[in-house]
């Protein structure tokens, strides 16, 4: 399969409600390499495997959730085309201006019918994940501390309108849909799965009355053996557990979700099955949706539907 | 570390948090019911209270959830508030009704 288009999850922007609290979180308990500061005040981190220089900023607000996620393409024509695509099909775009974000080229800025901003973006510095890249290593000291995720996996967001939603990622941005769960009615989806890629999702949403919701951001783990370290660490530094270790029905995925100290929830995610865009969307449907979500417990907690920044 | 009795208004239910620990951990630790659960981080507003008696110290609350009116009515996030002295509280966060109707 040809990788082309838009590739991959490449940055999420939070807020948080207390800056230095977040980043002794961001970078000793989840384990993300902190890489620079601008003069907005934001704190910038990558994963250790990351390349470039930036997945995850973090900037303190009087509210918490999610200002932007954005999706790196794979050249500058591509955004070009996604941009105008993206006028074509009624959305309005704002170009924000290279080195606005530290080491990250142009981007373009739409919102999505849940309220949501995305971004694209086609050019971030390559700052190579601390391996050489001739003859490397297959892991270094920084694959180690903390949490230490691979990379920032995808999201789940909620919101109003995700019919509409789904139709523009998938026909403006090249996505498919994965697997959904279906709605007493058999014709509504609560939720659904999106990929760009072979990964099981690179962006979920949930059908939710409020706009511009954030449920979490997910980071992966290569092992069902780094999540139960991962909930030894955060059981070890206090940090704020939803639920798990558990397995996902929806992607298969082995997980635990918590919540950053401003009460941001993340997810710590091992696994999900490759997927290709030949294949047939998997169906879940409202009395088995428990199982959907939390193979193991079979129903949901209060908090999944409810608990979002 | 000074130890203070909160008292849910509407259940009736007690118990004793130290001044170290948020109501609504101190709350959890204890195995009670009464204030919902949610991030135990200030950002999703599920645990607000209304403080109806007695002291506290709180943290930043987001915004979204707590307006100034609230905050300075004392109508606060159970996870960003902790005990200066015994307190009373009344749950209003939005899943009130699924935790009540649990705790009944
Ligand atoms: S539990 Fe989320 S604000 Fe208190
Ligand atoms: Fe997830």
């Amino acid at each position: 399969m040809a990788m082309n288009g838009v590739l991959r999850p490449g940055h999420a922007a939070l807020r948080v409600l207390d800056l230095e609290e977040a980043v002794n979180f961001y970078g000793n308990v989840l384990g993300l390499q902190e890489t620079g500061r601008d003069k907005q005040w934001r704190v910038y981190f990558k994963a250790w495997d990351e390349r470039d220089h930036n997945s995850v900023v973090i900037r303190e607000a009087d509210k918490a959730g999610i200002d932007f996620f954005a999706f790196k393409v794979d050249g500058k024509k591509t955004l070009e085309k996604l941009d105008a695509d993206l006028r074509a099909y009624g959305v309005s775009t704002e170009r924000i201006p290279a080195g606005e974000m530290l080491e990250t080229g142009e981007r373009v800025r739409f919102q999505v019918p849940s309220g949501h901003m995305i971004e694209l973006y086609a050019e971030k510095k390559d700052v190579g994940n601390g391996i050489s890249y001739v003859n490397p290593d297959p892991w270094s000291a920084a694959s180690e501390k903390g949490i230490a995720p691979t990379r920032l996996d995808h999201c789940l967001l909620y919101g109003p309108d995700i019919e509409k939603v789904q139709k523009l990622f998938e026909e403006v941005l090249g996505f498919y849909l994965v697997e959904h769960i279906v709605l007493e009615d058999n014709k509504t989806d609560l939720a659904i799965w999106l990929s760009t890629s072979i990964k099981a999702h690179d962006i979920a949403f949930v059908r939710h009355p409020e706009p511009g919701k954030l449920h979490h951001v997910a980071f992966l783990l290569d092992s069902w053996e780094r999540v139960l370290r991962a909930a030894d660490l955060m059981s070890m530094n206090h940090v704020s557990i939803d639920i798990g270790p558990t397995r996902h029905g929806v992607t298969r995925g082995t997980t635990i979700y918590a919540f950053d100290p401003s009460g941001n929830r993340f997810e710590t995610f091992c696994g999900g099955y490759q997927t290709y865009p030949d294949h047939q969307p998997l169906k879940w449907t409202m009395d088995e949706v428990g199982t959907g979500i939390f193979y193991h417990d079979r129903k949901l907690n209060d908090r999944f539907l409810s608990v979002v920044t | 570390m000074a130890h203070y009795t909160i008292t849910i208004d509407e259940t009736g239910e007690t118990y004793r948090c130290s001044d170290q620990e948020t109501l609504l951990v101190g709350m959890e630790k204890l195995g009670k019911q009464g204030i919902p659960v949610g991030c135990r981080g200030g950002g999703c507003g599920v645990c607000k209270i209304e403080v109806v008696a007695g002291d506290y110290t709180k943290r930043r609350m987001s915004r979204e959830y707590v307006s100034e009116e609230d905050e300075a009515a004392h109508r606060v996030l159970a996870c960003r508030v902790r005990p200066a002295g015994n307190m009373v509280l009344r749950v209003i966060g939005l899943m009130k009704k699924n935790v009540c109707r649990q705790a009944e």
